[in-house]
C-alpha cells in the first residue's frame, strides 16, 4: 500500500518535483506544480502526525536494506511535529510566492526560484525525518545550498554578499557537523541514529567522543544562529526576497534546533550531554545574552525585515534557554516556540511582503500612514506583533508561559524576569512600527497606496489567524510538544 | 429552554464593541444601548449551576463562575456601559465607544472568572481597551497621547507583575483557581501587588490623576468606572482580611483628599477623589469582616454611579465651555441648570448626605471598622468623610457652578447627556431612599438600618462642620491656580526639576557642570545607539573571519566545559 511509503514520499516527492519543476517552461504552471507539491507534503505530514500521535514510531528502510547498514527513516512524535511545521509553512508560502516574486525577482528566474524552494523544502523535510546521521548531513547541504541560491535572488545587490557570507558560514557549520559525524563513525562504526544511541553511552570519557560532541554543537549552533554565531542571519533575512525570508526564517533555524535536540537527547543522551558535558552551561549564558542583546539591537534597526531578523535571534535565544533548563517543561516551551515562532515570524514576514509589494521597500519610515491605506495588511502586522510580544490569546503567550513555568520550576527567578523584560523590549520595537504606521501621516509627496492584493493577504492572514487559533485552542501544539519533550527525556527513539 | 442560552456576559459586551465600527451610524444607538442591556439581563440569568469551561494548555478555565460579589460588580459595570454609551452617543469617536465596550466587557469578564489565567487575560484586554479609550482623545487633546503611553506603561508593568505572580502561584500550588489567598508567598505577594497597581495604591497612585482627565468627556466616565473597581473586586475575592490593605487603603484615602484639595482642574479633582474612595473600599477589604466586605461591595456599586455622574457633569461643562480649570469657571448654574442640579446630586451622594446612595453604603464601612474594634481606623475614616465633603462635595460644585461669575453662558449639553445624567441622579437617590435594593444583592446577609437618628445626626453634624470650615477658609481654598506635585513627580520630574533648581539658585560656575551632565546623558544614549544601532558593534555586518574566530572560541568552550564542573 502507498500509505506505508509515506515516510519516504514525504522527502522523495518534493525532491523529484524539483527537477520536474525546472523543466516546466511555463512560469505559472511551474508555480502551480510547486504549490501542489507543497500541499501534498503538508497532507503527508498531517497523515504522519496522525499515525505517530499515540507514541508509535514508524520506521522505513530504504531499498530493503535493514538498518544499521541501510538508510532508515524513522518518524516519532518529535520529527512528525517538526515536519508539520515545515510543510505547513511551505503550504502557505508557496501559493503566496507567485504574486510576491513578481516585483522582487526577474521573470527569467521564476523557475529557478520554485526549483530551489522545492529543493530547500525537500532538504529540510529530509533532515527532519531521517534516522541516519550522514543522511542528515547530505540533506542539510541540499537545503543549505538551495537557500543560498534563494537568498541571492533578492533584488538588492547586498543580497549577493549576504548570501555569500551565509555560504561561507554555513559551509563551516556543515563541515563541523561532518567532522562530528565522522568522529562518531570512527568511534562506533555506525551512522544509524538508533544504533549510535546504543553504542555511545559505554564510550563516556573518550576524548574523541567529546570532540565529536563539541563539533556538532558548534556546527548546529551556526546553522541555528546561536549567539554569537548569528552574524550571517540578519543580512540573509533582510535582503532575501520576502517569501524566502518568510520560508527560511520560520523553518530553517527550527530544523537546525530539531537536529541539535536529536543529537543532544537521542544520540548522545541526556546523561552525556548534560551531566557529563554540561552543555547547558554553555547554552544558557548564550541564550541570555542573545535574548537581551538581540532585542535591544532590534529596537535600533531602520529596516523592518532586519528588525525582525534580530528579533528572531532573540527568539532562538528563548528556544535555547528552554533546552538549557534541562526539564520537561522547559523543553516543552522550546518545542512550542518552534511551532509558535514559525507561525508569528512567518505571518509577519508575509505581511511585510505585502507591504514591499505595494510600496517597494520595508523601511520603518516608509510605512508611515499605512494604517489607513492598507488596513488589512497592517492589521495582520499588529496581531503578529502582539503574538511576538506574547499577549494572551496569541501563540506567543503559550510558549512564554511554559518557559516561565520552567524557570520557576528550577527556581531561576532572574531568568523569569529576563523573559518578561525582553517581552517589554519587544513591545518597544514593534510599537515603533505600529506607531509609524498608524500615528504618522503618509508624506504628502508619496504616491497613493492601496491595499495589497488578496493573493498576498490570504496567505498572510492564514498564518496570522493560526496565531490566534493556536493561542486560544492550543491543545494540538501543546499535546504534541509535551509528549515529544517527555519522550526526549525518556530517551527512547 | 432559555437557561441553556447563557453566555459569559462579558463576551456579549466585547462582541458589541467589536461590532460597532462596522455598523452604519443609524444602528449605532441601538447597539450602544442594546448590548449593555443584553449583558445586564445575562448577568442575572446566570445561576450557580451554569458553567462554561475552556481547556487552555493543561488547565480548565472557568469563565462563567457566578459569585454574589461578581454579580453586583457585573451589574453596575453593565449599567455604566449602557448609560455611559448614552452619554457618549453624539460626541464620542467610534473608536472610543468600541474600545470602551471591549474594556467594559472584559471588566465584566473578570467578575465571572473562576480562575487566575482567564482573569489575567481579561485584565490585559482591559488594559488595552482602556488605553485605546484614552488614546482616542488624542486628536482633540494633545496631552492625551503622552498620557495614554504613560498609562499603558503602568498597566503593562502591573500586568507583568501579575503574570509572574500567577505563574509562581501556579508553579507552587498547581492550582489556577481564583479564590481567597494569603499574601505569604512570592506568587501571592506579586498577585496582590499586581491588583493594587490597578487599584491606584501607592506608589502608583498617580496614574489615575495623570491619565483620566486627559480623556474625552465620555472617555473619563468610562475610565473611572472599570479599572480601579475591577481591582477592588479582585482584592475582595482574592485577599479579604489582608491586614496590610488597611494601611494601604488609609494612605489612599488621605492621599486622594490632600491632592484633590490642592488641585485646580475639575476632572483631576474628581480623579483624585477616585483614589480616595477606592481607599475606603480597600480599608474595608483589609478589615475583612462580613459587614466590611458588604460595605466595600455596596460602596463600589454606589461609587461607580455617583462618580460617573460627577464626571458626566464635569464633562458636560468641559464640552460646552472648553475650559477645565476651576479658576476659569464659575456661575454656570444660570445657563446650565440641568448639569448643575445633577452635579450637585452627585456631590451630595459622594459626601454621604442622608437620602443618597453614599450615605447608605459608606456607613457600612465605618460601622465595620467600629465593630471590628479598630477605633483609630474608624476615627480616620470618619475624619476622611469630612474631607470628602470638602473636596468633592463642595469644592467641585461651588467653584464650577457658583462662586464668581465667570461670564460664560453655555447652554446645557444635548439631550442624550442630560438624560444620562438624570438617570444616574435618579439611581443615586433611589438607592439612598430604598437601600434594600442594594442590601438585597450583597454577598452576605445584612441586617443593617442606616436611618437611625444617631447615624443621621452624626453625619449631618460632620457635614455641617465641614461645610462651615470650607466657607470659613474660602480665601485659602480659592488660591488654587496651582499645579500640585504628586508622587509621579519623583519619577517624572525630580531629575529635571533638580537641574533647573540648581541652575536658578546657584552661581554661574555650576552651569557648565549641568551642561556636562547633559552631555554625559547624551553620550550614554549615543553610546547605546553606537553599540546597538544599525552600524553598532553588535549589529553591523561583521567580516566572516571574525565569525570564524567565534566558532573557534565556542568549540573550545564546548570541549573544556566539563572540566570545570564536576
Amino acid at each position: 500500500m502507498i500509505s506505508e511509503h509515506i515516510p519516504a514520499l514525504q522527502v522523495v516527492v518534493p525532491l523529484l518535483a524539483a527537477p520536474i519543476c525546472f523543466m516546466i517552461l511555463n512560469n505559472r504552471m511551474a508555480w502551480l506544480f510547486a504549490t501542489l507539491v507543497s500541499w501534498l507534503s503538508f497532507a503527508m505530514a498531517i497523515m504522519l502526525v496522525m499515525e505517530v500521535k499515540d507514541g508509535t514510531v514508524l520506521r522505513y528502510e530504504f531499498g530493503g536494506w535493514a538498518p544499521p547498514w541501510g538508510i532508515e527513516y524513522s518518524v516519532d512524535i518529535l520529527n512528525a511535529y517538526v515536519l508539520l511545521i515545515v510543510s505547513g509553512i511551505a503550504a502557505v508560502v508557496f501559493p503566496y510566492s507567485w504574486k510576491s516574486i513578481q516585483k522582487e525577482i526577474p521573470e527569467s528566474h521564476y523557475r529557478i526560484y520554485f526549483t530551489a524552494m522545492l529543493l530547500c523544502l525537500a532538504g529540510l523535510l529530509g533532515m527532519t525525518i531521517t534516522g541516519d546521521a550522514f543522511n542528515l548531513f547530505v540533506l542539510l547541504e541540499i537545503s543549505s545550498l538551495s537557500s543560498y541560491t534563494l537568498i541571492s535572488l533578492g533584488r538588492d545587490r547586498r543580497a549577493l554578499t549576504a548570501s555569500f557570507q551565509y555560504l561561507i558560514m554555513g559551509t563551516i557549520g556543515a563541515t563541523f557537523i561532518l567532522i562530528g559525524i565522522g568522529l562518531l563513525y570512527a568511534l562506533t562504526g555506525t551512522l544509524n541514529m538508533a544504533d549510535l544511541a546504543v553504542r555511545i553511552p559505554p564510550l563516556e570519557g573518550s576524548r574523541t567522543l567529546e570532540a565529536a560532541f563539541a563539533f556538532l554543537i558548534v556546527g548546529f549552533g551556526l546553522k541555528l544562529a546561536m549567539f554569537p554565531l548569528h552574524l550571517w542571519l540578519p543580512n540573509a533575512y533582510a535582503f532575501a526576497p520576502s517569501a524566502v525570508s518568510a520560508f527560511i526564517g520560520s523553518t530553517a533555524t527550527k530544523v537546525a534546533i530539531y537536529a541539535l535536540l536529536r543529537f543532544l537527547f537521542t544520540i548522545f543522551g541526556t546523561k552525556f550531554s548534560f551531566d557529563y558535558m554540561q552543555v547547558h552551561w554553555l547554552l544558557m549564558p548564550l541564550a541570555v545574552v542573545s535574548i537581551m542583546f538581540a532585542s535591544i539591537v532590534a529596537v535600533f534597526q531602520d529596516g523592518i525585515k532586519r528588525l525582525l531578523a534580530y528579533s528572531s535571534v532573540a527568539q532562538i535565544g528563548y528556544m535555547l534557554l528552554g533546552i538549557s533548563l534541562v526539564n520537561v517543561t522547559g523543553l516543552t516551551g522550546t518545542l512550542l516556540h518552534l511551532f509558535n515562532h514559525a507561525l508569528m515570524k512567518g505571518g509577519l514576514f508575509l505581511t511585510l511582503g505585502a507591504v514591499a509589494y505595494q510600496i517597494g521597500n520595508t523601511r520603518v519610515k516608509s510605512v508611515a500612514g499605512l494604517g489607513q491605506a492598507m488596513p488589512f495588511t497592517m492589521g495582520a502586522f499588529v496581531v503578529g506583533a502582539l503574538s511576538l510580544i506574547g499577549v494572551p490569546l496569541t501563540v506567543g503567550f503559550i510558549s512564554k508561559w511554559y518557559l516561565i513555568l520552567a524557570t520557576l520550576e528550577k527556581g531561576y527567578w532572574p531568568l523569569t524576569v529576563l523573559i518578561l523584560i525582553s517581552s517589554l523590549i519587544a513591545v518597544v520595537y514593534t510599537w515603533r512600527i505600529i506607531e509609524t504606521a498608524y500615528f504618522q501621516d503618509r508624506p504628502a509627496d508619496a504616491p497613493p497606496v492601496s491595499e495589497a492584493p488578496l493573493s498576498l493577504l490570504i496567505p498572510a492572514w492564514t498564518l496570522i489567524a493560526a496565531n490566534l487559533y493556536f493561542g486560544i485552542n492550543s491543545s494540538l501544539s501543546t499535546e504534541l510538544a509535551s509528549s515529544a519533550a517527555t519522550m526526549l527525556f525518556g530517551g527512547n527513539l | 429552554m432559555m437557561s441553556s442560552l447563557v453566555l459569559p456576559p462579558g463576551l456579549i459586551l466585547i462582541l458589541g464593541g467589536l461590532l460597532l465600527p462596522w455598523l452604519a451610524p443609524r444602528f449605532r444607538a441601538a447597539v450602544a444601548i442594546g448590548f449593555p442591556l443584553l449583558t445586564l439581563i445575562m448577568v442575572w440569568m446566570v445561576t450557580p449551576e451554569h458553567s462554561m469551561t475552556l481547556s487552555f494548555l493543561e488547565y480548565e478555565l472557568d469563565i462563567l463562575h457566578l459569585s454574589s460579589e461578581g454579580r453586583v460588580f457585573a451589574t453596575v459595570f453593565a449599567m455604566m456601559a449602557g448609560i455611559g454609551a448614552l452619554y457618549a452617543l453624539k460626541h464620542a469617536r467610534t473608536l472610543e465607544l468600541s474600545a470602551a465596550f471591549v474594556y467594559a466587557g472584559s471588566a465584566v469578564g473578570v467578575t465571572f472568572c473562576g480562575d487566575l489565567i482567564s482573569l489575567f487575560v481579561f485584565w490585559e484586554i482591559m488594559a488595552i481597551g482602556s488605553t485605546l479609550v484614552l488614546w482616542a482623545n488624542s486628536p482633540a487633546n494633545k496631552r492625551a497621547y503622552g498620557a495614554s503611553m504613560r498609562y499603558l506603561l503602568v498597566h503593562l508593568l502591573g500586568g507583568v507583575v501579575l503574570m509572574i505572580g500567577i505563574a509562581a502561584h501556579v508553579a507552587a500550588t498547581g492550582s489556577i483557581e481564583f479564590t481567597a489567598m494569603k499574601a505569604d508567598s512570592f506568587g501571592t505577594i506579586l498577585i496582590l501587588i499586581g491588583f493594587l497597581i490597578n487599584a491606584g495604591a501607592p506608589p502608583f497612585s498617580a496614574w489615575i490623576a495623570d491619565a483620566y482627565p486627559e480623556a474625552s468627556p465620555s472617555g473619563t466616565v468610562f475610565l473611572s468606572a472599570f479599572t480601579t473597581k475591577t481591582a477592588v473586586f479582585a482584592l475582595l475575592m482574592g485577599f479579604p482580611g489582608e491586614t496590610i490593605l488597611i494601611y494601604v487603603g488609609l494612605y489612599m484615602v488621605f492621599y486622594g483628599i490632600i491632592y484633590a484639595l490642592l488641585e485646580n482642574d475639575m476632572r483631576r479633582i474628581l480623579a483624585y477623589s477616585i483614589v480616595n474612595q477606592v481607599g475606603f473600599m480597600v480599608v474595608a477589604i483589609g478589615i475583612g469582616s462580613e459587614l466590611a466586605l458588604n460595605g466595600a461591595t455596596a460602596h463600589a456599586f454606589a461609587h461607580i454611579i455617583y462618580k460617573g455622574l460627577l464626571l458626566m457633569s464635569a464633562g458636560s461643562v468641559l464640552l460646552m465651555t472648553g475650559k477645565r480649570k476651576c479658576t476659569d469657571l464659575g456661575g454656570l448654574f444660570q445657563s446650565m441648570p440641568v448639569t448643575a442640579v445633577n452635579g450637585i446630586i452627585g456631590a451630595l451622594a459622594i459626601s454621604a448626605v442622608p437620602l443618597t446612595s453614599g450615605f447608605v453604603t459608606k456607613s457600612l464601612e465605618t460601622s465595620a471598622a467600629a465593630e471590628a474594634g479598630m477605633p483609630w481606623v474608624w476615627f480616620m475614616l470618619v475624619a476622611a468623610s469630612a474631607g470628602v465633603f470638602l473636596h468633592a462635595g463642595i469644592k467641585f460644585p461651588w467653584f464650577v457652578f457658583f462662586q464668581k461669575d465667570s461670564g460664560l453662558r453655555p447652554p446645557d449639553p444635548p439631550w442624550n447627556m442630560r438624560l444620562a445624567m438624570t438617570i444616574m441622579s435618579a439611581l443615586c437617590i433611589l438607592i439612598g431612599v430604598v437601600p434594600s435594593i442594594i442590601y438585597g444583592i450583597l454577598p452576605y446577609a445584612l441586617d443593617y438600618e442606616p436611618y437611625t437618628v444617631d447615624h443621621v445626626v452624626t453625619q449631618m453634624q460632620l457635614l455641617l462642620f465641614a461645610g462651615f470650615a470650607f466657607f470659613a477658609m474660602l480665601a485659602l481654598m480659592k488660591r488654587t491656580l496651582t499645579i500640585s506635585l504628586d508622587f509621579d513627580w519623583f519619577y517624572r520630574k525630580l531629575m529635571f526639576g533638580f537641574i533647573v533648581w540648581i541652575k536658578e539658585h546657584s552661581p554661574k560656575f555650576i552651569g557648565p557642570a549641568i551642561l556636562g551632565i547633559k552631555a554625559f546623558g547624551q553620550r550614554r544614549f549615543d553610546h547605546l545607539e553606537e553599540v546597538h544601532g544599525p552600524q553598532g558593534i553588535l549589529a553591523r555586518t561583521w567580516p566572516s573571519a571574525s565569525m570564524v574566530l567565534w566558532v573557534a572560541v565556542l568549540l573550545a568552550a564546548a570541549m573544556i566545559l566539563h572540566f570545570f564542573t564536576v
